[in-house]
């Protein structure tokens, strides 16, 4: 995404480096001497990248081993693929497989396209002022963690909260949608919509900010009724903001909502809560089977980023534009 | 830039008034999506201050107030030590991260005069594509005996990749003269960096501020993780316990003499108190959205 605006072009370097100017031969250690004290910007940063993103990368070695902590990674004997080959077997992950593909398609269908129908909307509203008003509204919940979301979800939904007193009221006892097993994959779907769509419009707002008003103005004139301006104007000019969302969604498939699913749980159980990320997390951390969790941690890594490749190389084959 | 900076007042000449039912429809959608997004967070808010004869009987505003679960809270001291940890872990990691970040970004500036910082920063882009996974960051933070330590919770997440290319984007959208003419005038990078550069990011370090804060508020999975000491957790996981997993409160009491309030007040009141710092920064954030600083930030 940002490697375009980190290619502009320097004016300084045109100056100093550019085709037109007489190479001036400079060695590399005399470059690196010049700017030596730009190096104690980098360094610290390029350290701590190196220690907490790229030393954990490589801690994932022990899905090759059968690891256990009191041996370390030089102590525990290598295992070759047979974490891979249990993950296939073991019923828990492919529960937590099936958890995770089901949850992530419902979010593609409901989810992904909300905050754009929200997005033209809020467009379409004449008033300035009451639009604003929604969006300050609608932006909030996505600041709010996942454990105060649930939290506020528990009180207005659960068994007790206020939905359950208002039917009780009404002669419907024993209403509690936050502990049914059977609607739970829609629910999560349903509290990611409420925390997140709003700021999901603020991308397609910039995309609609960025279309000429001419356009609408003729069309208008040559008789386009406010459906076909925003079906064949505003609609087109959100696809690459869509498309390039839809490649990142694709590379997160694999991974839904991890906190979300972690703090609930307990209330509906892991069969209909258990997700690849949870898995890894009770397996390794609390049962102890390192080696297992970590493979699947990795093949789930692995296939995302392969995932997110061949989506960018699709989009750009059929003439889109892609992330990188 | 973005339409809701810019306004529409009125309606433009060639465009001939919405009907009424369109209207009428439009309208009845947006308050329905207003109601569905701030109800139940005032709802919340006005419980946690219900007397306790209207908790119990459970209604859908109270109108009889109470502070009582307030007082019983701050007596019982645990939830007071979460918002203590968590105010620590905010202030001092967001001070530490805007350092840390726009450090990197002034280094990472200029790639093409800096021999090695294009692959620097090719390193950093890389981690916003392929995170390492929970057991190898679990094992990094053991090995490094940060465990039960509160820096765990700061350190490991003091860059983020994303933040770092935003503020990298700013600096590069500053007037070359001016930096320029201090280079030329025997101010060394330091001097520029600090006394030039980041007086004109303000801007762009005061909304990375905001977002490194919220992050580090909402601290959750990373404290469940790395800590057991319940006097080091943070606001989040002290009220996962005593919202979600039900657990009773310590020492919640008003006086002892008095009856406890009900749980469902407590609950409430911890909640209002873990949302209170986002909702009173809330306006700050809001005022970027609409300066364009975010656009840019989301677009990269």
């Amino acid at each position: 995404m940002s490697v375009k605006t980190a290619a502009r072009p320097e004016t300084r370097t045109a100056r100093a480096s550019g085709p037109s100017a007489p190479k001036r031969k400079t060695t590399l250690r005399q470059r690196v001497w010049r700017e030596r004290w730009s190096y104690t910007f980098i360094v610290p940063g390029a350290l701590f990248f190196l220690v907490f993103a790229y030393v954990p990368m490589a801690g994932n070695v022990i899905a090759f081993q059968e690891y256990s902590p009191f041996r370390g990674i030089e102590g525990s004997p290598w295992v070759g693929f047979a974490n891979f080959n249990a993950i296939w077997t073991d019923p828990e992950i492919l529960q937590a497989l099936r958890n995770t593909l089901i949850i992530a398609v419902l979010q593609l269908v409901f989810a992904f396209p909300a905050p754009i129908a929200l997005a033209l909307l809020l467009n379409s509203l004449l008033s300035d002022k009451v639009k604003r008003f929604v969006q300050t509204i609608v932006y909030l919940p996505h600041f709010l963690s996942w454990v105060i979301v649930i939290s506020v979800w528990q009180q207005v939904l659960g068994g007790g909260g206020l939905v359950a007193g208002v039917l009780d009221g009404m002669g419907m006892p024993g209403f509690d949608a936050m502990t049914n097993a059977d609607t739970f994959k829609l629910l999560v779907v349903a509290q990611g919509m409420w925390k997140d769509v709003g700021w999901g419009t603020i991308i397609f707002f910039a995309a609609i900010a960025g279309i000429p008003s001419d356009r609408y103005e003729a069309a208008a004139i040559d008789g386009a009724t406010p459906w076909q301006r925003t079906w064949h104007i505003t609609l087109p000019a959100l696809v690459p903001v869509a498309t390039l969302l839809l490649i990142l969604n694709i590379g997160s498939i694999l991974t839904v909502g991890f906190e979300q699913l972690l703090l609930q749980q307990p209330m509906v159980g892991a069969e209909a809560a258990q997700v690849l990320d949870t898995f890894v997390y009770f397996r390794g951390v609390l049962g102890g089977q390192w080696g297992v969790a970590t493979a699947a941690g990795l093949l789930k890594g692995v296939i995302g980023t392969v995932l997110v490749l061949s989506a960018n190389r699709l989009a750009k084959r059929m003439g889109g534009e892609g992330i990188f | 830039m973005m339409t809701l900076a810019k306004g529409r007042t009125g309606i433009p000449p060639w465009m001939s008034p919405p009907s009424i039912w369109v209207r009428a429809v439009k309208a009845i959608v947006i308050v329905l999506i207003v109601i569905t997004m701030i109800y139940p967070l005032v709802y919340v808010i006005a419980m946690s201050f219900a007397a306790p004869s209207q908790a119990r009987a459970g209604v859908v505003f109270p109108t009889e107030f109470s502070l009582d679960a307030y007082r019983a809270i701050f007596n019982g001291g645990t939830v007071t030590q979460g918002l203590l940890n968590s105010l620590f872990i905010t202030v001092v990691g967001t001070l530490l991260s805007l350092a840390a970040t726009s450090m990197l970004a002034w280094g990472l500036a200029r790639t093409r005069q800096v021999p090695g910082a294009k692959a620097v920063l090719i390193m950093v882009l890389a981690t916003m594509f392929f995170g390492a996974g929970i057991i190898p960051n679990f094992m990094l933070i053991k090995y490094l005996g940060l465990l039960d330590s509160t820096w765990s919770l700061i350190i490991p997440g003091l860059i983020s990749a994303f933040n770092m290319i935003v503020i990298r984007n700013f600096f590069q959208g500053l007037p070359e003269e001016l930096i320029e003419a201090a280079r030329i005038d025997g101010a060394g990078e330091w001097r520029i960096f600090l006394q030039i550069v980041l007086p004109l990011s303000k801007p762009v370090l005061a909304v990375m501020g905001l977002f490194y804060a919220v992050g580090y508020w909402n601290t959750y999975f990373n404290a469940l993780l790395y800590i057991n000491d319940a006097e080091k957790w943070p606001i989040q996981v002290v009220l996962q316990q005593y919202v979600l997993a039900g657990v009773a409160i310590p020492g919640a009491v008003v006086s002892p003499d008095q009856p406890p309030p009900p749980g469902v007040t407590l609950q409430m009141a911890v909640i209002v108190l873990a949302t209170l710092p986002i909702l009173i920064v809330y306006p700050f954030l809001q005022r970027y959205f609409t300066s364009g600083v975010l656009t840019g930030a989301i677009k990269g």
